[in-house]
């Protein structure tokens, strides 16, 4: 990916030279002439084409954003109770995820979507100890919504 | 335009603040030590990247001036709200801190306690 880029720059800056004209413009134009050469030239490398990096980035970010929301809404909810119906819970979570990275984002997200906490992350990094606030209705939901997360980071790592 | 403006910002910074509220009132109700982190770790951080949102829009809208570092804040927020949380909830648990009503407690107990066996 970050070859690709530089690739892309290094043409983006060739047509700012052929065009003798160095401004933002030029630069936009010559960097999009050059993801256009990429894209025709995918084949050739050996990595995908890196703007489907990119839009899955983005995709994971939106995603980021939506489950934010939500579980503020549900911890807003439960709060809120006046009888409180929590049933708290560690469990265990296996995880595919190997590179360092890819966990730590997999745990931010865990934090952040509804009623789960990361807790503890086993030494050989294939397991996630989570804390639910609730735990008999969350449990199967929250898998699935795990299983979307690593399908998300699964496919921004994808090369 | 400025009418939706106005609107825009009232509406980020009063959501902002009824999320902190929403974690205050979670910090005093919720029971032990785990809890009261899902409420201080969600709420607070969407609280407050909204009020910066908030006057993001307000510095940007209003006054004209395109404040880069306001958004910064809001990115930082974003990173380290989440990390944060789950330090506390670890150093809690690490140091002994007790579960409130517990249902399921999985491995973590016996892996702990298997760890600290081989320390000593």
């Amino acid at each position: 990916m970050a070859f690709q880029i530089l690739v892309n720059l290094i043409i983006a800056v060739t047509w700012m030279f052929l065009s003798i004209s160095f401004k933002p413009t030029t630069f936009i134009v010559g960097y999009l002439l050059g993801l256009f050469m990429l894209f025709f030239l995918r084949k050739s490398f050996s990595t995908r084409f890196y703007m489907e990096k990119v839009w899955a980035i983005i995709k994971l970010v939106l995603l980021f954003l939506k489950e934010l929301t939500l579980s503020n809404i549900s911890v807003l909810k439960l709060i809120i109770k006046p009888e409180m119906p929590i049933r708290p819970a560690i469990f265990a979570m296996p995880t595919v995820l190997e590179k360092d990275w890819e966990i730590t984002l997999l745990s931010s997200l865990i934090t952040l979507t509804p009623g789960t906490i990361v807790i503890d992350i086993s030494d050989d990094n294939k397991t996630l100890y989570i804390h639910s606030i609730d735990f008999e209705d969350i449990d199967d939901a929250v898998k699935s919504i795990q299983d979307t997360f690593e399908k998300a980071i699964l496919e921004v790592s994808r090369s | 335009m400025t009418v939706i403006a106005n609107i825009l910002i009232i509406a980020t910074i009063s959501f902002g603040t009824i999320f902190i509220l929403v974690t205050a009132i979670g910090l005093i109700r919720l029971p032990d030590a785990y809890s009261r982190a899902h409420a201080a770790s969600k709420s607070a951080t969407l609280g407050v990247m909204s009020i910066l949102l908030g006057v993001f829009f307000h510095f940007w809208l209003i006054e004209g001036t395109f404040n880069s570092r306001i958004l910064l804040g809001i990115a930082f927020l974003f990173i380290t709200g989440p990390v944060g949380g789950h330090m506390m909830g670890r150093a809690a648990y690490l140091s002994g801190v007790k579960l409130w009503d517990k249902t399921v407690r999985d491995d973590l107990a016996e892996v702990v306690k298997k760890k600290r066996e081989n320390l000593k």
